[in-house]
């Protein structure tokens, strides 16, 4: 009888099939799906179904384009194997793109982290103004990424912004203008280093994304309970042992969340830097992201752009899968 | 006594040197777009004008407005269809668990990372497909869909707070899965939906890559038509400054009136429950 009933349902609602047939599960031997656990799917089912259309369904659709013949305006989706995938990987741009990628994830993650956590520990201090500081480390993050790129693009301007101060002191730096690769080597077609350009943008995405780690450091910090500091203080620990030894590895699973929240805002960016700097000159500042906008809506070369796509998700996905997982076991 | 104040003083000055830092750029908007015309020069960036000059904001305005009303008709219905699925959502995951809901709930999350590069192909089809392409509401329904990871997370970690008890309370009255939902959820719900609101708002008005990609010209974005702003070589930038000022306005004022939910959101969008 149960089966058939499930049968039944699946007919009539068989995108609801698994759900179903798990709660089914749960409530066995015996036990009926009651009125308001069928309520409770019709809840949940509109957004997983809408889910799992333009996510999943969308991925799979961007991976079958990928591996297309779709490079023009019309759309061709005859099978071309890996050819734009091992086009790209050949490519300069796309080299130079993954160069950029890693630099700017390690510094961009490196600088919000140090950044993040020293300020959050100098206003825990129970200073006067705290909350003034902390609202002036946070209000750009309710800024769009264009609107940081636009005033950026001023203030590293190499003729004029903060070049005026420095010029006191006798730097010029040339900021994103600069086509220097330090520490370069030649790998593939490109040289591989650190792109001085990549700096500035850099900045500007520090400048943007500090107060959320800072943010993140204080309710951490605020989380911890002050007897364990004065626990510590009473065994003899100074208080830069106490921050070294107690404090920090406490704020270990922040700086785990704040490293893959950064790592996948860093993968896939793309607004920042096509407002202030564009793909620059010798792609010194070009991102995956920015390649494939360009590359697909400006140059109809829609294959490349779904290959290029891909390896950007793959990407975050090598941070994102792992963590999410780690989080589901935790959440029992 | 002497050394705990040497500290103290060192503290402050790090803490005032680096928000002198970061409100730099705040100070150069202000200054340049405030300035007239013939003030407008590369060599004079950091000097204040020399008169109070407000034709930066009216051409600025001028150039953005069709936009910003453009962003206005897109974020409101985004933002509260996008809460109000993620409250369902988040009801359910929360309070009606079954086996193999927190699977669903792991699905639903993982769209929350993904690279919108990479489904933007797709989504380009189908919305011309069913005829929204280049439309605010095809743009509703994007952030909509692709605000739903978010928004159950951040729902589904709000009502985790609410005590179980008080569902079963309601259930031994006689109350059902709607009736608790209607009478007992959504009155609890007011702080999670202006924490969710906030924070969908504030994504939605700054988002870009959609805006880009899905509309042209009269249907853009105001973050489309900064950046075209910008982009422009006969736009001068003190207009290019009044009109980035005057983007991030709306998301500013939340910021400042509502910064402490905004914080919430931040957290709440982070820190799994």
């Amino acid at each position: 009888m149960a089966e058939q009933a499930v049968d039944r349902q699946e007919q009539e609602y068989p995108e609801n099939h698994r759900q179903q047939q798990a709660a089914q599960k749960e409530k066995k031997p015996k036990k009926k799906i009651s009125g308001d656990q069928w309520v409770a799917l019709g809840f949940l089912a509109p957004s997983f179904i809408l889910v799992l259309i333009f996510v999943y369904g969308f991925i799979g659709w961007t991976g079958w384009v990928s591996v297309s013949n779709w490079n023009t305006l019309v759309p061709d989706f005859s099978f071309a194997g890996l050819k734009n995938y091992i086009y790209l990987f050949n490519d300069y741009r796309f080299q130079a793109d993954l160069r950029n990628t890693v630099f700017f994830t390690i510094l961009f993650i490196g600088l919000v982290i140090v950044m993040g956590l020293g300020l959050s520990i100098l206003i825990d201090q129970k200073l006067k103004g705290e909350s003034l500081f902390r609202n002036i480390f946070l209000f750009p993050m309710a800024l769009s990424f264009v609107v940081t790129g636009v005033v950026w693009q001023w203030l590293l301007n190499p003729s004029t912004g903060y070049n005026q101060f420095l010029a006191l002191f006798g730097i010029q730096p040339k900021w994103y203008t600069d086509t220097n690769i330090l520490a370069g080597f030649e790998w593939g077609s490109i040289e591989f280093g650190l792109p001085v350009a990549i700096i500035a943008v850099v900045i500007a995405a520090v400048w943007q994304m500090t107060g959320f780690s800072l943010a993140m450091y204080l309710a951490g910090l605020r989380g911890i309970p002050d007897e364990l500091r004065e626990a510590a203080r009473m065994d003899g620990a100074s208080e830069f042992q106490i921050y070294k030894k107690v404090i920090l590895p406490m704020l270990m699973p922040i700086t785990v969340s704040v490293i893959i929240i950064m790592a996948h805002i860093s993968l896939k960016i793309f607004d920042l830097i096509y407002a202030m700097t564009g793909s620059g000159a010798n792609f010194v500042t070009d991102v995956p992201g920015v390649y494939m906008f360009e590359t697909t809506f400006r140059g109809n070369y829609y294959a490349n752009g779904a290959a290029i796509a891909i390896i950007m998700l793959l990407m975050v996905a090598v941070f994102i899968v792992p963590y999410l997982l780690a989080n589901r076991r935790s959440d029992g | 006594m002497a050394t705990f104040n040497v500290w103290k003083t060192i503290k402050y000055f790090i803490l005032i040197v680096m928000a002198v830092l970061f409100l730099t750029p705040v100070y150069v908007i202000l200054v340049t777009s405030l300035k007239p015309l013939d003030e407008v020069s590369l060599a004079n960036m950091w000097a204040l004008p020399s008169t109070i000059d407000f034709s930066s904001y009216s051409h600025a305005f001028s150039e953005l407005a069709p936009n910003f009303m453009n962003s206005v008709y897109l974020v409101i219905p985004a933002t509260l269809l996008s809460a109000l699925l993620g409250a369902m959502n988040g009801y359910v995951l929360s309070k009606w668990k079954f086996k193999g809901s927190e699977l669903i709930f792991t699905v639903i999350l993982f769209g929350m990372f993904i690279p919108y590069q990479s489904i933007l192909i797709p989504l380009i089809q189908f919305l011309r497909n069913i005829e929204m392409y280049n439309s605010i509401a095809g743009l509703v329904l994007t952030h909509v869909v692709y605000g739903l990871p978010i928004t159950t997370l951040m729902f589904r970690n709000f009502y985790a707070n609410i005590p179980d008890t008080m569902l079963e309370a309601a259930k031994i009255d006689g109350a059902n899965f709607l009736g608790i939902f209607r009478h007992i959820i959504i009155p609890l719900s007011i702080t999670g939906f202006v924490v969710v609101a906030i924070w969908q708002f504030t994504n939605i008005w700054n988002e870009f890559l959609f805006a880009v990609t899905i509309t042209n010209s009269d249907s853009q974005p105001v973050m489309v038509a900064l950046q075209n702003l910008s982009g422009s070589q006969i736009v001068q930038w003190n207009v290019q400054m009044a009109g980035a000022l005057l983007a991030a306005l709306p998301t500013l004022l939340v910021y400042i009136l509502l910064g402490k939910y905004f914080v919430r959101g931040l957290l709440a969008g982070s820190v799994k429950g």
